[in-house]
């Protein structure tokens, strides 16, 4: 039987996305259900001094309005930060409250104060502009680099201060300092993107009064965590009497991790009304509400050689948490960004600081990348600095200092199991044809164009992670995953796997991997994701995680069912288990013809007896049924990493800037479905190449959302996009059994710093600011042009 | 969005006459339907003159191209008989929004609607157009008054736009990168008599660039206007264009348009 590893298997879930027939959140109605609109702050910062809902109550169809105070009341709990970081003089990370309904004040606009509930979404909209809150309006802090100085948003927290982190040793970096023949440094900023799932958050909770159990659907990428914090936390009902169903999800990319206001306020509302009730965001809630990413003010240096070694480096940043600090909101900034910022490469002394700030902003936290997007970012736009100051080209630059063999215990945290970086070079040049580049900018030139080309060697820390490892470092939660592989006793096969599939495929790629660890035909197997009542607790996914973890897993349940298949056919065919082997779905009794198929084997599992004889096909000790459970740990974090290489074309009238050539060469260690992988990499790309020339989110000083649609806001769109030129390295990962590393953040993190580092080598070496936008690249040519006539 | 009463007008009379201080004519609601939706705007009656049939359709005549006010920016685009006669018109209309709202979008609506960043508006000034309405004839450069405000009175509805045939024109864009409407959009055409540069986008309104004409009408080149600096005060400013780049914008895409002519 061919191998289906590695092989483009079409998907198994396009049938129903394409055809209409996916099941999300929004699409589930529930009999007597009714409808929530949360009442939202339209201040960044104010105390509530009032709520008035008696205009309200009276409108028609009302079911009931609830304020801060009753969620007060009835003890429910607020949503929390999921790790502990520790300033650099040792004191703990400062939280304020973040209470589901605002009670008191509200910090940013969209911070929800009510909930209406009505017997129609017209009516619960209708009585939610009759609410009358009265507030207080208080200055807002909105500046990233200035958040520090601003008025105090949370009370006991000094300077809006959550934490000052230290990674790193000061005193190396300052002695490699002291040794440089030459610092380069850079001032930048990783703008505020917000993720724009394509399906808008949205949740429906119900209550049975009978067995006491509330049911919520919701958009979550990852059910069972939700549940144990709602749980946990958010004292909304133990875990058994709460179940959380994340059907089809319509795109996450971290926006959907985190445990939103409306999933705990409808589950306890609900409960309250002891009726279903339905909230759907609208896309400008989305906006205001989703948790937005990046916001990083930066300034690192690099201290050279003159011949281009690598001594040292620093990075002081302040990174933006917004209002409150949540889920992954502290270590975005923090454990998953100042591992990766020295990069690809041997620096003998480095030190990462990262103040993390409050402001009247949306929250920040996890978008694709999370951290190593912002990480890249700063060591390849300084690396690139290096290369023209030091008048060594770029892509030299890089080699000279990339790790020679591995493991690559690289500066910071991280022991990097395998790559080969060169390789991944010399192979991104070919492909991007990278000598042919000064012809071709000569040619643009005689267009009236500027051309620049820019590169990105990258690698990322991901397959997150190593439970003992996370929790040393603060993590709340271990981050292993689960899978359990059941056989029906006809033979098909039910993978449970803690991890959930919002676009990564998994239904099929995890069906390849239990297909051929069964020999089992693919069509035989389902994979089951997305609800704490079937299978076992999981992490969910993120972080490049399911496939390196929870893929694992998978494979280890299935090495299991094959191990007892080898118990149960020595014993049905009178043999050793030692002499049984495992190939393509049968067991076979070496040097004999003596063998049972998987699906015998199961069968006879589930009815382990024979008519008219007194006979088991069970060996002693192992019970009947055919169904294997894992927990996997993985080892170490997985590490991809490539390089890639954009070039663009400038038209300095109009300061737009055309990505004409697009090359992404990336080493993902074995890969299971090379189309999935593409698609992985290209949605990547494009947020990747949104973030650098289109995306911004802009709040003006008084805390309003300037981007707040998608007239304003930009997304980018297939004709912003060349081909993308994709190819791959593939050193198989060692650390876990399938070789592999992770695909699904690479786009996001590689190509910022890649199409701007084309976009300022096409202007000369001047820095210009994500996004991109015609008006600064213009306004960079106009400078350009003036020191060129200087010049000459 | 609010109740409001839907009425189907079978003729230019009925929806005039339906019309009150308190209601919308629905051509393509590509404006309406999403303003109503934010809560920006509330009718109490919606009069939609899709199914009048006499306000659809394209007629070319040797000196016009008259194109019904409910003609969907579509069947501009893809008119063989728009294409032929003013490639230019078949072009912008090919560059309006998105599929889904070319395929709702009408000719009328937008000129209605005077969006300062819409595109017709400049075709109307640069082709000298005639709007036809149920009541008389307007020029346009009488129809455009300010920002999202035309000449139209109660309950007048635009029944066809009239375009004259130029030598030569040709539009050119830059657009707003998030809602791809014009940041700045340069309408040039080349009549026998005139010359007009009507700029949509830079300012409150639509206008015909006087200096740009006076100095294309000597010599119709774009280095007639190469480097030209124009009064910046006037211009629309935001988050995605200052005024200054418009100003230099308005002078780039003329130059294209004329290079294209």
């Amino acid at each position: 039987m061919a191998s289906l590893v590695g092989s483009r298997v079409e998907r198994k879930e396009d049938k129903r996305f394409l055809t209409g027939k996916g099941r999300y959140t929004a699409d589930i109605n529930l009999a007597n259900q009714t409808y929530a609109i949360f009442v939202r702050s339209p201040h960044a910062r104010a105390s509530i001094k009032k709520i008035n809902i008696d205009k309200a109550l009276k409108s028609s169809g009302v079911v009931s309005i609830l304020t801060g105070k009753e969620i007060a009341d009835d003890k429910i709990g607020g949503l929390i930060a999921g790790w502990a970081i520790r300033s650099e003089d040792g004191t703990e990370m400062k939280c304020p409250g973040n209470p589901p309904l605002a009670k008191d004040n509200v910090n940013f606009v969209g911070d929800p104060v009510a909930v209406v509930i009505a017997e129609s979404l017209a009516e619960a909209k209708e009585a939610a502009e009759k609410v009358e809150v009265d507030y207080k309006v208080l200055k807002a802090v909105t500046s990233t680099a200035d958040a520090m100085n601003g008025d105090t948003i949370h009370e006991g927290i000094d300077k809006n201060l959550c934490f000052d982190w230290l990674l790193g040793d000061r005193q190396k970096v300052k002695e490699a300092f002291d040794k440089a023949d030459k610092v380069i440094s850079i001032d930048i900023i990783n703008n505020r993107l917000i993720p724009n799932a394509m399906e808008p958050r949205a949740c429906v909770a119900d209550y049975n009064a009978a067995s006491e159990e509330i049911t919520l659907y919701t958009t979550s990428q990852n059910p069972h965590l939700s549940r144990l914090i709602m749980s946990a936390f958010g004292n909304v009902a133990p875990e058994h009497k709460l179940r959380v169903v994340a059907p089809d999800v319509g795109g996450g990319f971290g926006s959907k991790i985190n445990v939103y206001n409306e999933d705990i306020v409808c589950s306890w509302a609900a409960k309250k009304i002891n009726r279903a009730i339905k909230w759907v965001a609208e896309r400008s809630e989305s906006f205001l509400t989703d948790i937005h990413g990046r916001d990083h003010v930066t300034h690192a240096e690099l201290a050279v050689t003159k011949d281009g070694k690598f001594l040292g480096f620093k990075n002081e940043t302040i990174a933006n948490l917004g209002a409150y600090a949540r889920v992954f909101g502290t270590v975005t900034p923090t454990y998953l960004f100042g591992p990766c910022a020295t990069g690809v490469y041997e620096i003998p002394a480095a030190y990462t600081n990262v103040k993390a700030v409050y402001t009247n902003t949306a929250p920040v936290d996890a978008y694709r990348g999370a951290g190593r997007p912002e990480a890249t970012y700063t060591i390849e736009r300084l690396v690139e600095k290096a290369s023209m100051e030091l008048g060594i080209d770029k892509t030299e630059l890089r080699i000279k200092n990339f790790p020679t063999a591995f493991p690559f215990k690289q500066t910071l945290v991280h022991t990097v199991d395998s790559g080969d970086y060169v390789a991944g070079m010399e192979k991104a040049k070919q492909m991007a044809d990278y000598k042919g580049f000064e012809a071709r900018r000569k040619e643009s030139e005689a267009k009236g164009k500027l051309r620049g080309i820019g590169v990105t060697s990258y690698f990322e820390a991901c397959g997150i992670a190593p439970s003992a490892a996370v929790m040393s470092l603060g993590c709340g939660v271990g981050l292993w995953e689960s899978a359990e592989v059941r056989f029906n006793p006809t033979g098909q096969v039910t993978v449970y796997t803690g991890s959930h599939s919002h676009g990564q495929s998994h239904q099929t790629t995890f069906a390849q991997i239990a297909a051929d660890e069964l020999g089992v035909p693919i069509e035989n197997i389902d994979i089951v994701h997305g609800d704490t009542d079937k299978g076992t607790f999981g992490m969910g996914t993120y972080g490049s995680r399911s496939l390196a973890v929870g893929g694992i897993a998978i494979v280890n349940a299935c090495k299991k069912i094959v191990e007892k298949g080898k118990r149960v056919t020595a014993k049905m065919l009178e043999a050793n288990p030692e002499d049984v082997e495992f190939k393509d779905g049968e067991f076979v009794v070496s040097k004999s013809n003596k063998k049972k198929t998987i699906g015998e084997v199961a069968f006879a599992c589930y009815l382990p007896g024979v008519r008219d004889e007194m006979k088991s096909p069970l060996p002693e000790g192992d019970e009947p049924g055919l169904k294997e459970t894992s927990f996997y740990d993985p080892s170490n974090f997985s590490f991809p990493a490539g390089t890639h290489i954009a070039e663009v074309e400038i038209d300095p009238e109009t300061g737009h800037v055309k990505l004409e050539k697009y090359t992404a060469c990336d080493d993902f260690g074995r890969i299971i479905n090379p189309m999935v992988v593409e698609g992985q990499v290209h949605g990547g790309l494009a947020q990747g190449i949104g973030q650098a020339l289109y995306e911004n989110a802009e709040y003006d000083e008084t805390g309003q959302l300037m981007t707040g649609s998608y007239m304003d806001y930009t997304m980018p769109r297939a004709d912003n996009f060349p081909e993308f030129n994709i190819g791959y390295t593939c050193t198989h990962a060692t650390t876990n059994p399938l070789g592999v590393k992770g695909c699904g953040e690479a786009g996001a993190i590689a190509a910022p710093p890649t199409v701007m580092n084309a976009v300022i080598d096409a202007l000369g070496g001047q820095e210009v600011t994500m996004p991109a936008t015609a008006e600064k690249v213009w306004k960079a040519c106009k400078n350009l042009k003036k020191s060129n006539a200087k010049a000459a | 969005m609010k109740d409001f009463n839907y009425h189907s007008a079978k003729d230019s009379k009925e929806a005039s006459k339906l019309a009150s201080s308190s209601s919308a004519f629905l051509a393509g609601g590509m404006t309406t339907i999403p303003s109503m939706k934010l809560g920006l705007a509330t009718y109490k009656d919606l009069i939609d003159i899709k199914n009048i049939k006499k306000l659809s359709g394209i007629k070319v005549s040797g000196k016009s191209v008259t194109i019904g006010a409910a003609t969907k920016h579509v069947e501009v685009s893809n008119s063989k008989d728009v294409k032929k006669a003013i490639p230019s018109l078949s072009s912008l209309a090919e560059g309006i929004g998105d599929p889904q709202v070319r395929n709702r979008g009408t000719i009328g609506g937008s000129i209605a609607n005077n969006d300062p960043s819409a595109d017709y508006p400049s075709a109307c000034i640069a082709l000298n157009a005639i709007i036809h309405t149920n009541e008389r004839k307007i020029e346009a450069a009488k129809f455009f008054k300010g920002m999202f405000e035309t000449a139209l009175k109660k309950g007048e509805l635009i029944e066809a736009i009239e375009f004259q045939i130029p030598e030569k024109s040709s539009y050119q864009k830059h657009p707003n990168p998030a809602s791809r409407y014009a940041i700045v959009g340069v309408y040039v055409a080349k009549h026998k008599g005139d010359i007009n540069v009507a700029v949509t986008g830079a300012k409150s309104c639509v206008y015909n660039d006087k200096e740009m004409s006076k100095a294309l009408s000597g010599n119709f080149s774009s280095s007639s206007i190469d480097g030209m600096d124009l009064d910046s005060s006037e211009m629309n400013s935001d988050m995605h264009a200052s005024a200054d780049f418009r100003a230099s914008l308005v002078v780039t895409q003329a130059k294209k348009a004329v290079d294209a002519c």
